[in-house]
């Protein structure tokens, strides 16, 4: 049986793709397993009694190292904030092509703790910082340093001991550019650096909070449980920094999805059903409820996605127990049908991220094909005809072209960057000043425009002419040749619109990084955990690969 | 150091704030990280570009032949070699081209190079005195390495080289006499075993 891949005009809408969840292809977990045989190693551990000082983590394989520098400074709390204006930081972090060198260290003190504002070279490859959940910290520093535990409920309100605010890679701020490490094997899957970062950081949040409460009270510490330490992940504020990124590399959008597209294609495909591939997803479906029932977040919109998902699902799971028939001929097709029918957005994204938990011969070869040469694709085929544009326009963008950008409500905000910190925001273009500045992410309204404008164009018309006198449009001709080679590469929405919710982007990227509880703060930032369960360095040679749902 | 990722974004920022539309600034930013990889001063010129590009009132080109002078002012570098890449396929069959009046010449190279790459042919560019070989926007051979701002050019001279040997017929005989010293004779038994023996044609 051949199954069509998903529709994009259906899979590219902003609800479905902001109800994505982790899968088996999300970058932490390819990371892990990509990692797993590396010798893990702390370097350098010299922190005060405080545990302020310098740390560094290494993982090596031959001849390759790379190393975590850790930089850990007082910060007083009028000087505590996530927010993307904040200048100081509990602890700043760069990743070091190699052993750093006790010079690189030194220099390295003056600049990673600035941040944005500090350089950094080639030899450094991404660079983050991150604030410490405080309640969190001070809690667990007082009870291990009267030879105690912390309190689970706690630990498990809050899922973390640092969250980080940013963590920045691809040659900003002088760090490495791709090109000078993209045919390393070991990295070449998608945000591979930043994940080996989040997860060596989380490790030093470890290390630093056992060695304050041993600073504390020598005589009766103990350290943290390592269970406690598993069930701890790195938390992470983001805001609308991370939308623009999904339009600027359609391509790499394109190669995520398709990933998905075709595994969930494949599973669909498969005749019978083995028995202990059904014992898996089952066993990977049951176990995840915990992971809703303990997404704790405050905000209503997120509550009400939370309370369908965990109906539909508790639903869901009665009916394979009681109804369902796994003996059948393309049973994961079946399912999949019945998903599409009965249950919202969400539920349908979350169980076809279950469905690929049994198929490790599906999703690795796919994780391969993740990344995206996006320079290949630049160069306009200019000998090409408006008409052929214009059929690509219809094609690939059919429900944008239905919409009438003269309304308000449709052109109501525009995308730009903000000049204090050079972040991307969102304004409505009514209300605020600047709209003049706009951002090229208004991709519906100039797909329009485009189409508008090559209507009345000869047909024949080669694209070369047609931009020698309109190129206010280039980009968006650019693009148009490139969703037609790469389907998933575009969002079928509007992103400008008074509809628009900008955290849906956010966490479609966010769940191809692996994160889970999705925690939205406002419709533009949300909270998230990372490496929350999964194995720490030590355990790493051994793991369990579903370690998600234990 | 910058890096490349840096280079990209600003002039692509920079280009946009200069007046230019988004699709050609993002050119610009493609432009200027291929002119610094090649170790030409690309920040430097487009720089001075943008200071001077107000009062310098300067012509557009859009359709482009074979010969080309600008009337009154010179021509923009940036428009040129976008309707320059753009065009290429068409421009392919005229082996040489010239403009007349360019200011700010070097920031027309990458557009050259690149349009190198579409059609798959070597360009041989001269701005002025200054001659560079552009090898498919793999690399550049040039007898100009200074790390100046070139203003403007009187002439630019370019040629599009079509794909031929470098070298004579003789040189490739004795080169492969010589790489034949690296097969094995085939007796009668090696023979058998070889792809389709044993086979007719017919088979």
């Amino acid at each position: 049986m051949n199954i069509a891949l998903r529709d994009p005009n259906v899979v590219m809408k902003l609800s479905r793709l902001g109800s994505f969840h982790q899968s088996k292809l999300s970058f932490l977990r390819s990371f892990l397993k990509e990692f797993k045989d590396w010798d893990y190693k702390r370097d350098l551990f010299e922190l005060n009694e405080h545990g302020y000082g310098t740390a560094v983590y290494s993982f090596k394989k031959k001849n390759r190292v790379y190393s975590l520098i850790c930089f850990a400074n007082e910060l007083h709390e009028n000087e505590r904030s996530d927010r993307v204006i904040a200048t100081k930081w509990d602890a700043a972090f760069t990743l070091f092509d190699g052993v750093p060198l006790k010079q690189d260290i030194e220099r390295l003190k003056n600049e990673v703790p600035r941040q944005e504002f500090g350089r950094l070279s080639y030899k450094e490859l991404t660079l983050s910082r991150a604030n410490k959940s405080v309640r969190v910290f001070n809690h667990v520093v007082e009870r291990l340093s009267e030879g105690k535990q912390p309190d689970n409920k706690l630990i498990a309100s809050v899922g973390y001991l640092y969250r980080t605010t940013a963590v920045y890679g691809s040659g900003k701020f002088g760090l490495a550019d791709r090109f000078r490490i993209k045919d390393r094997e070991e990295i070449y899957g998608p945000f591979r650096l930043e994940m080996m970062l989040v997860y060596l950081v989380r490790q030093f949040t470890f290390d630093q909070v056992n060695h304050v409460a041993k600073s504390k009270n020598p005589k009766k510490a103990v350290n943290l449980d390592l269970k406690i330490c598993k069930s701890l992940g790195i938390g992470n504020s983001t805001g609308l920094g991370m939308a623009p990124f999904i339009v600027n590399h359609p391509t790499l959008l394109n190669n995520w999805i398709l990933a998905r597209e075709i595994s969930l294609k494949k599973i669909r495909e498969i005749k019978i059903v083995l028995e202990k591939d059904r014992e898996l997803f089952l066993e990977c479906l049951k176990k995840s409820i915990k992971n809703i029932t303990s997404w704790n977040t405050e905000s209503e919109y997120q509550i009400n996605k939370i309370k369908f998902l965990l109906n539909d699902l508790n639903e869901f799971i009665l009916y394979l127990d009681n109804d369902f028939n796994f003996e059948q001929d393309y049973a994961f097709n079946e399912l999949y049908l019945h998903l599409e029918k009965k249950y919202c957005e969400e539920c349908v994204e979350y169980v076809v991220s279950m469905m690929m938990e049994p198929y490790d011969d599906i999703t690795s070869p796919l994780i391969k094909e993740m990344s995206s040469e996006e320079e290949k694709y630049f160069n306009i085929p200019t000998d090409r005809t408006v008409e052929e544009l214009k059929k690509i326009l219809e094609k690939r963008y059919p429900d944008i072209l239905t919409i009438d950008f003269s309304k308000n409500e449709n052109n109501l905000n525009f995308w730009f960057i903000s000049k204090n910190k050079e972040e991307p925001r969102l304004a409505n273009r009514f209300d605020e000043v600047g709209a003049e500045l706009e951002q090229p992410l208004a991709i519906a309204r100039d797909i329009k425009k485009l189409y508008e404008l090559l209507s009345v164009t000869k047909n024949s018309l080669k694209i070369s002419r047609f931009l020698s006198t309109n190129n206010e449009l280039r980009h968006i001709v650019r693009r148009a040749f490139i969703v037609e080679k790469f389907p998933y590469s575009e969002i079928q929405d509007n992103t400008i619109g008074k509809e628009i919710m900008p955290i849906d982007m956010l966490r479609l990227k966010l769940s191809f990084f692996g994160a889970l509880k999705f925690d939205p703060r406002s419709d533009k930032w949300l909270r998230i955990c990372m490496f929350q369960g999964a194995p720490l360095p030590e355990q790493l040679k051994n793991y369990d690969e579903h370690w998600v749902y234990n | 150091m910058r890096s490349l990722s840096e280079i990209d974004t600003v002039s692509k920022r920079s280009s946009r704030a200069a007046g230019y539309s988004w699709g050609i600034a993002e050119e610009i930013g493609k432009n200027i990280r291929l002119l610094e990889i090649f170790s030409l001063p690309g920040i430097k010129n487009l720089n001075s570009f943008f200071k001077k590009k107000k009062e310098l009132r300067l012509e557009n080109i859009s359709i482009i032949n074979q010969d080309n002078e600008a009337n009154k002012n010179e021509y923009c570098p940036i428009i040129m070699g976008v309707n320059f890449l753009d065009q290429i396929k068409t421009l392919e069959t005229q082996n040489e081209i010239m403009f007349k009046k360019v200011s700010y010449p070097l920031l027309f190279l990458p557009f050259v190079s690149r349009a190198a790459e579409v059609i798959g042919k070597r360009i041989f560019l001269k701005i002025d005195d200054r001659e560079f070989l552009l090898n498919f926007n793999n690399n550049i051979y040039s007898n100009y390495t200074k790390n100046e701002i070139i203003e403007s050019a009187e002439k630019i001279y370019l040629k599009i080289l079509e794909n031929r040997d470098s070298f004579e017929e003789k040189d490739w005989n004795e080169l492969y006499k010589l790489s034949e010293e690296t097969f094995v004779e085939e007796n009668e038994s090696l023979k058998q075993g070889g792809a389709g023996a044993g086979l007719t044609d017919n088979d």
